[in-house]
Formats: structure tokens, C-alpha cells, sequence
């Protein structure tokens, strides 16, 4: 974190919140931009520790990712899978368009 | 029958097996006190008739001289555990009325072994919060009362709350950053993380993949081992599950701690933290010293860079994880004008407000330009912190620490100061990071008449050490206070 946070403007919450799939209102965003910025200022302090060859630590087990063999251990519970959709019809889930 | 309720879960299951009693008059003897105390808000859902059908089935087992290490004993499970037909909230709107159709790993292990589950108990919104106010179903008050209603910490508030006030012989719980230790250190319980990977994680809502650990919520620390030794498991289906055998729990407590290495990391303290709560260190020093222990200084430089550490890399696990809630499959869906519309106003109207803070700063740290500068970082300074340990390992087998900063606080005290409520996390929120066996054990009450609780933390796998000192910390502590009973 060799350069300073530049501070989180609204568009660049317009833009998260985009990422984020979440609704914003417009006169929320400045708002948002500041309650960022106050907790990346704390996070900040990270940028001291020297990390010069430090391996990026990914998991918290120390174990190779095991393997299985690739094949069919589940299935055929389609009404299950279903069970729980919001809108739903003839054993499909039921979306808006997606494409136009 | 009432008394049954005052039981530990050790003694409940010898009694079970004594037949002094059956399930059934421990059941409704717990059924009672969940419905007295109502107004504590530890459920947000029961289950009763079923309790009662497990209860028979259970009394018929153990009729028959047969049953599990859990059989017929009366517990709850956080609402975060998949429970097969049983609605499962995260304690989030998001997810509607949705009931699993499958069960997760630890609770068909916890029946597997003959509990009577009473139902699904309040948390923070998907387990983010240290105080249960995110929770859309409202939060959970303490038992424990200070002339306000306290908060009982987070998230794992409820299954706190109902084992201290005596609506279950023990729960479930799961933590992230210190959502089990944080919420047994303010209500006078006993709760232990275990070593990343001895609970499966599959079928719990998922937070922080890396970081989420379940573990119970008990009244001593043999009831922790009891119900832990029955969550733990090797599990295939989750591919970070350790296949190593625990150690035998029960037989672990009470067993001499003469000679055992216990190191104090210096940097366990905290500007305005309570002087009762340094003195009670010290005092858990005396306690261990008393049992035989050695006791050896040691030095965790990183831990002011744990908590930081952890606000980018739990966010940017939760924005990837939280990304399913779509509307589309399961749960609430909120038509908007078109796919995407639909997307955000579903997720905008169904995740509270602590959880979309995350999920925008966790997206924010993974974005393009920001990713090396705080993710990467993160993952880094998160190694440092697991370093810290291991040279702490060489000089010492456990360490002991205040678990938490201050005793619990009024319901709304902190909800608007993310920062001050994250601090609670400062002493737990280190063995998550470096996925590390940690208890915290009721040892006095502060001046206010309020629980506080030690910490021990442990080697990766060595839950034995850490059971072996926590009991003797609790022997030694003699905690036994209860909340005096204001809720009927």
C-alpha cells in the first residue's frame, strides 16, 4: 500500500454498489462514500507492516487441496432443488428475461 | 421439574441414562423456560412438536440401555445450521421462508448421536455483528442486566443467551472473527472455536470461508467437550475437513496442567480497556501458576494488524459467498425492470444494512486497481500473524488472554461506530486468522456485577492442551453465578 488512499468518491460507490448488485438511491451515495472512507482510513494502517517475501496466506489448513474422483455422487432431486424457488413451472425455475 | 432445566449437560445425560428422568420431562422442562423467557429473543424459530417426538424416540433408545453421547438431551442450534425442513434464516429477510432440504454435517452428526433439537436460535445478519442488533429478526438481550437490557455480544447471541438463562443444555455456534468466544465471554458461558477444519462446514451458511469455524456454547468446559466431540468429523464433502482424529475431550479435562508451558503475549491489552479486566489476567495467571504451569512472556508483534487484517479479508470472502443471493432460486425476489433491476432491489431490500456495508467494502477490495494494494496486502500481514504463533509455539503449549475487551454493553451503544464495534473482536479475531483452537472461560464478574472471561488459545489440532487448561482455569476461577431471574 505504497500510495495513499485517494478517498471514495460517490461515483465510486455508483460503481461498487454496481459490482455489488445493490440498489443505491442517488442520495445515498455520498453518504456511503464517506462511511467508506472512515473505515478504510483505519484499514490504512495495514500499509506499515513490512511484507517484503511474505507468502499470501490462502488457507487455513496446512493441507494440499484434496482429490476425489470425478464422478456422479448426487442427483435426480429435482423437486428438492425446487422446493424452495421463489416462482417456478413445470420442474424449471421460473427468471425474468435476460436476454433482450 | 423445573430444576431439570439447572442441569449441567453432563449430568443431564447421566441422569437420561439413569433413567432419574426421561427426555420427555427434560424436553418440556426446557420447552417451559424457552416459552418464560420470550421476551430475551433467542429463537427465531422453535421447534417443539418435533423436540417432543425426539424426546420419545430418544426415551425408547435409552429404555433399551442404547443411545448416542447427545441422547435425549435438549439443545439448540444457531440459525446459520441447514436443518432439514426446518426454516433457516442467517438471521437475514433474504432467505424468506426457505427450508433446507438437506441437513448440515454437524447437526446430522449432533442427531446421529440422539439430540432433541428445540429450535433455531437468533444471530447477527449471516453472522456479521458482535452485539446480535443486525439480526432482521431483532436482537437478542442478555440475561445478565445492568438496570438497561445488555447486548449478550454476536453473532452468535441467541445461542449465548439461551445457555446462560437456561432454555437449552447447550447450542451451537459459529465463528468468524470471535462470534463464539466474544458472545460466551458476556453471558458467564463457557465457548470454544475449534482448529480450523474439525467442523465440517458443510451446510452452514457460509461467511468467511476461511475463517468460519461451529463450535458450542455450553455451561462448563466439559460440556463443551461433550458436545464438541460429537460436532467434530472428518467430512468428505468439505474440501477443507481435517482427517485427523480429536483427541479424547472428556478424558482432556481436568487433567493435570503441572509443568505445561503457558505464554502471556503482551500485546493483550487496550487503551480504556477496564482494570479489572488487566487484574483478572493477572489473576488467571496466579490460578494457572497455582495448577503448576510455567508461565513465559512471549511477543505477538502483528496483533494490532489482526483486526484490519480481518475487515478486508472477511468482507471479501463475504461479497463472493453472499453473491448467490440472487432471488432467482431460492429465497425473496423483488421484481424490478429488468434482470438487473430485479437483482439489486432484491439484494438492496433483502440484506440489513451492516451486511451491505461488507458486501460493497469486500467488493471494493477485490476490485481492479485496489486488489494488491488491500487484498493482497491483507493475505500477507495475515501470514505475519500466523508467524507471530508459531514462534510463540516454540517457548510455550497455550496462551492466555483477556477474551475481550469490556464486559457486555446497552442494547444501541455502539450501533452507529462500526469501528468501536468491531474492536470488540481484538482478541479473538487472531486465532481465526491463524485457524487456531481458542476457548474462553467464565472467571469473575466486574464491578458491575458482569461476566468477563479468560481466553485460551491453542497449537493447530492440540484441542487436548487447550481443554486441560481451560479446565483448570474454571476450577480454579469457580465461576458460578447466574443472571438473577427477571424475564418471567
Amino acid at each position: 500500500m505504497s500510495e495513499k488512499n485517494t478517498g471514495v468518491t460517490a461515483k465510486t460507490v455508483e460503481k461498487i454498489a454496481r459490482l455489488s448488485r445493490l440498489h443505491v438511491e442517488p442520495d445515498r451515495l455520498a453518504y456511503l462514500a464517506d462511511e467508506m472512507n472512515g473505515l478504510l482510513a483505519w484499514i490504512e494502517q495495514l500499509g506499515e507492516v513490512d511484507v517484503k517475501g511474505v507468502e499470501p496466506m490462502t488457507s487455513a489448513v496446512e493441507m494440499p487441496a484434496p482429490l476425489r474422483k470425478d464422478e456422479i455422487t448426487d442427483g435426480g432431486v429435482r423437486d428438492k432443488v425446487l422446493a424452495n424457488a421463489p416462482k417456478t413451472e413445470s420442474g424449471y425455475f421460473v427468471v425474468p428475461r435476460s436476454v433482450e | 421439574m423445573s430444576d431439570l432445566t439447572k442441569l449441567t449437560l453432563e449430568a443431564a445425560l447421566s441422569g437420561l441414562k439413569a433413567k432419574d428422568f426421561s427426555s420427555v420431562e427434560i424436553t418440556k422442562a426446557h420447552i417451559d423456560a424457552c416459552m418464560d423467557a420470550a421476551d430475551l429473543n433467542a429463537f427465531i424459530t422453535t421447534d417443539f412438536t418435533n423436540a417432543m417426538k425426539a424426546a420419545e424416540i430418544s426415551d425408547a433408545k435409552l429404555a433399551k440401555g442404547e443411545g448416542g453421547a447427545l441422547e435425549g438431551a435438549p439443545l439448540g442450534i444457531k440459525d446459520l445450521f441447514c436443518t432439514e425442513g426446518v426454516k433457516t434464516t442467517a438471521g437475514s429477510k433474504i432467505l424468506g421462508d426457505f427450508k433446507p432440504q438437506y441437513e448440515c454435517t454437524v447437526t446430522e452428526n449432533m442427531k446421529r448421536d440422539g439430540m432433541v433439537m428445540l429450535g433455531k436460535l437468533n444471530m447477527d445478519e449471516f453472522a456479521m455483528g458482535s452485539s446480535n442488533e443486525t439480526s432482521a429478526f431483532g436482537p437478542v438481550v442478555n440475561p445478565w442486566r445492568k438496570g438497561e437490557d445488555l447486548v449478550p455480544g454476536g453473532s452468535s447471541g441467541g445461542s449465548a443467551s439461551a445457555v446462560a438463562a437456561n432454555m437449552c443444555l447447550g447450542a451451537t455456534a459459529t465463528d468468524t472473527g470471535g462470534s463464539i468466544r466474544q458472545p460466551a465471554s458476556f453471558t458467564g458461558t463457557v465457548g470454544i472455536k475449534p482448529t480450523y477444519g474439525r467442523c465440517s462446514r458443510w451446510g452452514i451458511v457460509a461467511f468467511a470461508s476461511s475463517l468460519d469455524q461451529a463450535g458450542p456454547i455450553t455451561r462448563t468446559v466439559k460440556d463443551s467437550a461433550i458436545m464438541l466431540q460429537s460436532m467434530a468429523g472428518y467430512d468428505a464433502k468439505d474440501s477443507t475437513s481435517i482427517n485427523k482424529a480429536m483427541p479424547d475431550l472428556s478424558a482432556a479435562c481436568g487433567k493435570s496442567i503441572k509443568g505445561m508451558k503457558i505464554g502471556i503475549p503482551k500485546e493483550y491489552t487496550m487503551d480504556g480497556m477496564p482494570r479489572e479486566i488487566e487484574d483478572l489476567w493477572q489473576q488467571g495467571i496466579k490460578w494457572l501458576e497455582s495448577c503448576g504451569a510455567e508461565i513465559v512472556h512471549v511477543s505477538l508483534p502483528h496483533t494490532k494488524y489482526a483486526l484490519p487484517a480481518y475487515y478486508i479479508v472477511a468482507p471479501a470472502e463475504a461479497s463472493s459467498n453472499l453473491a448467490r443471493y440472487d432471488g432467482m432460486r431460492y429465497g425473496e425476489r423483488v421484481e424490478g425492470d429488468n434482470l438487473y433491476d430485479t437483482y439489486e432491489r432484491t439484494r438492496a431490500e433483502g440484506f440489513g444494512k451492516e451486511v451491505r456495508r461488507r458486501i460493497m467494502m469486500g467488493t471494493y477490495v477485490l476490485s481492479a486497481g485496489y486488489y494488491d494494494a488491500y487484498y493482497l496486502q491483507a493475505q500477507k500481514v495475515r501470514t505475519k500473524i500466523a508467524d507471530d504463533f508459531k514462534r510463540a509455539w516454540e517457548k510455550c503449549d497455550a496462551l492466555l488472554t483477556p477474551t475481550c475487551p469490556s464486559a457486555a454493553f446497552a442494547v444501541g451503544r455502539k450501533l452507529n461506530d462500526p469501528v468501536t464495534m468491531y474492536l470488540n473482536d481484538i482478541f479473538t479475531v487472531t486465532a481465526n486468522l491463524a485457524g487456531l483452537p481458542a476457548m474462553s472461560v467464565p472467571a469473575a464478574l466486574d464491578n458491575n456485577g458482569l461476566p468477563l472471561g479468560l481466553q485460551i488459545i491453542g497449537r493447530a489440532l492440540d484441542e487436548e492442551t487447550v481443554f486441560a487448561a481451560s479446565s483448570a482455569l474454571e476450577s480454579c476461577a469457580g465461576f458460578e453465578a447466574k443472571p438473577e431471574k427477571w424475564w418471567v
